[in-house]
């Protein structure tokens, strides 16, 4: 992302729109600019904030006067008044960037917009997380902290020496060396970006152990998690293993996402086979 | 959509936090799954959605085309219409309800309907349960999030975390969410203009505009 020189204003709306607090004003220049390596590609300034086409001489005249007279300004607080904000082409890996920053750019390995799969969402029909298993979903960075692709990787080559397996769909894994190791390609390693979604599975008493794990390696790097554990429930939707081994272990939940159970195949090949496969067929 | 699972706030502060989703599975439901999507929404435009989005975009955006009488005559209206029919493509749809009987009442209509596209609920632990029970519906799986980890102590203040995390994506930046909070209590804005402003950057239309607003009602008088 960039800020075209010749149409910003200095406002400042744009700098706590940033959530990477990327933005400043330059005083050498006085125009807003990007801190290049802490953006993140999110386009958050491009896209979210509205946009209006006044001439820049124009405005920055009127905002001279008004500051020699000290009125203070109350502009609407998320608009770029000359729309300034101008996105790039990106080439690998800065693209990496982009790719797990912005919500609205589809991850090719998946694609799905988002970080990770269709995780228990579409576990209904997918089966993605069985009965006696536990799904998990670790995000790095969020919220608003950002993330660099070297600190996901020492948390991946922990959770690899436990030898959980981690999900083939994710794009995290997709962009492994060495999924027994856990290495991810060294091009990458400096780049930032606002989030990344790592899935592992394991048997659900592996719970304690993995998480342990986890926030033992969250200790050696500098951003925030987000923890996810997920599990399918029994036939009459009941669900104490999973619950109970993370009361049992301290860990506090209030909030849930619950899949409903009103998933089922339809598309007529796959329907086709489904009719053959008891599991399936079991399913709603 | 992890990006509702992790809301910052306990139980009792999702009181007003009930987010339904449909989402196809790729290969198993995916054949004709934009007009069932199209439907899932259109039932729950008819419940009084807080917020309502289908993946590109909710009911409140941005304007890449302002008018400068924008500062005193800006369009607020919410925009469901434009949000069921831009649905192009089999992905997440989403509608953010402020009840706990209005997101019954568009799922007991959901599950008439008989979409087969999978329904997910985002709120409380117990919230949920208690829908599923009012619907008779037997959970198929449950993902609990387990919160923040912040050993490096990274975070802002709990009010700061509230507005910011209702956008799972984090399009809603910290720095944003305290400007808001701080042009209410300076009442340079009210809570509905604050609201409005900072809905417009979650682009999946998952904000939910009516705890926003209580939280910043409650904030002009409480600061942590």
């Amino acid at each position: 992302m960039q800020i075209d020189p010749k149409k910003c204003v200095a406002c400042g709306n744009c700098i706590p729109v940033c959530p990477m607090g990327a933005i400043y004003i330059d005083p050498a220049i006085q125009r807003a600019t990007i801190n290049y390596d802490e953006c993140v590609e999110c386009s958050t300034c491009f896209r979210g904030m509205s946009q209006e086409h006044l001439n820049p001489v124009l405005v920055r005249s009127v905002r001279r006067l008004a500051k020699l007279f000290r009125f203070r300004f109350e502009p609407e607080p998320d608009v770029c008044p000359t729309a300034a904000f101008v996105m790039e082409e990106l080439e690998w890996p800065r693209i990496a960037r982009r790719v797990f920053s912005d919500p609205l750019v589809e991850h090719k390995s998946t694609g799905i917009h988002g970080r990770g799969t269709e995780e228990v969402k579409t576990n209904d029909v997918a089966h993605r997380v069985g009965v006696g298993e536990a799904g998990y979903v670790i995000e790095f960075g969020r919220p608003g902290v950002g993330v660099r692709f070297r600190d996901i990787q020492k948390v991946t080559m922990a959770l690899a020496r436990l030898g959980v397996a981690f999900e083939a769909k994710n794009p995290i894994t997709h962009l492994m060396t060495d999924q027994a190791s856990g290495a991810l390609k060294p091009d990458l390693l400096n780049e930032k970006i606002l989030s990344a979604i790592v899935e592992i599975k394991s048997a659900v008493e592996r719970v304690p152990e993995v998480l342990e794990a986890v926030q033992e390696a969250s200790r050696q790097i500098d951003t925030v998690l987000a923890i996810g554990v997920s599990t399918r429930c029994d036939s009459s939707g009941g669900e104490k293993v999973l619950s109970g081994l993370l009361e049992e272990h301290g860990y506090t939940y209030h909030r849930a996402k619950t899949n409903l159970g009103l998933g089922r195949v339809t598309n007529v090949q796959k329907a086709k086979e489904a009719a053959g496969d008891q599991y399936l067929a079991s399913v709603r | 959509m992890t990006n509702t699972l992790h809301r910052y706030g306990d139980s009792e502060s999702f009181r007003d936090d009930y987010i339904l989703f449909a989402i196809p599975c790729r290969g198993k439901n995916d054949e004709g799954a934009v007009e069932k999507q199209r439907q899932f929404l259109r039932i729950c435009a008819r419940h009084k959605p807080a917020n309502m989005g289908n993946g590109n975009f909710g009911s409140y955006r941005p304007c890449p085309e302002l008018n400068p009488t924008v500062h005193w005559r800006r369009d607020t209206s919410q925009d469901y219409a434009t949000v069921i029919e831009a649905v192009n493509k089999p992905g997440t749809v989403a509608a953010v309800f402020e009840s706990r009987e209005a997101a019954v009442a568009a799922l007991r209509e959901v599950i008439q309907a008989d979409l087969g596209l999978s329904i997910n609920m985002s709120t409380s632990v117990e919230g949920a349960h208690q829908c599923c029970q009012s619907t008779g519906l037997t959970r198929h799986s449950v993902e609990y999030s387990l919160g923040f980890w912040d050993p490096q102590d990274h975070l802002p203040n709990s009010q700061v975390l509230e507005l910011s995390t209702m956008c799972g994506h984090g399009m809603v930046s910290f720095n944003m969410a305290k400007k808001m909070l701080d042009m209410v209590r300076e009442g340079r804005r009210t809570p509905d203009q604050a609201v409005r402003t900072l809905a417009r950057f979650c682009p999946c239309g998952v904000y939910n505009p009516i705890r926003a607003k209580r939280l910043l009602e409650q904030a002009r008088t409480q600061q942590r």
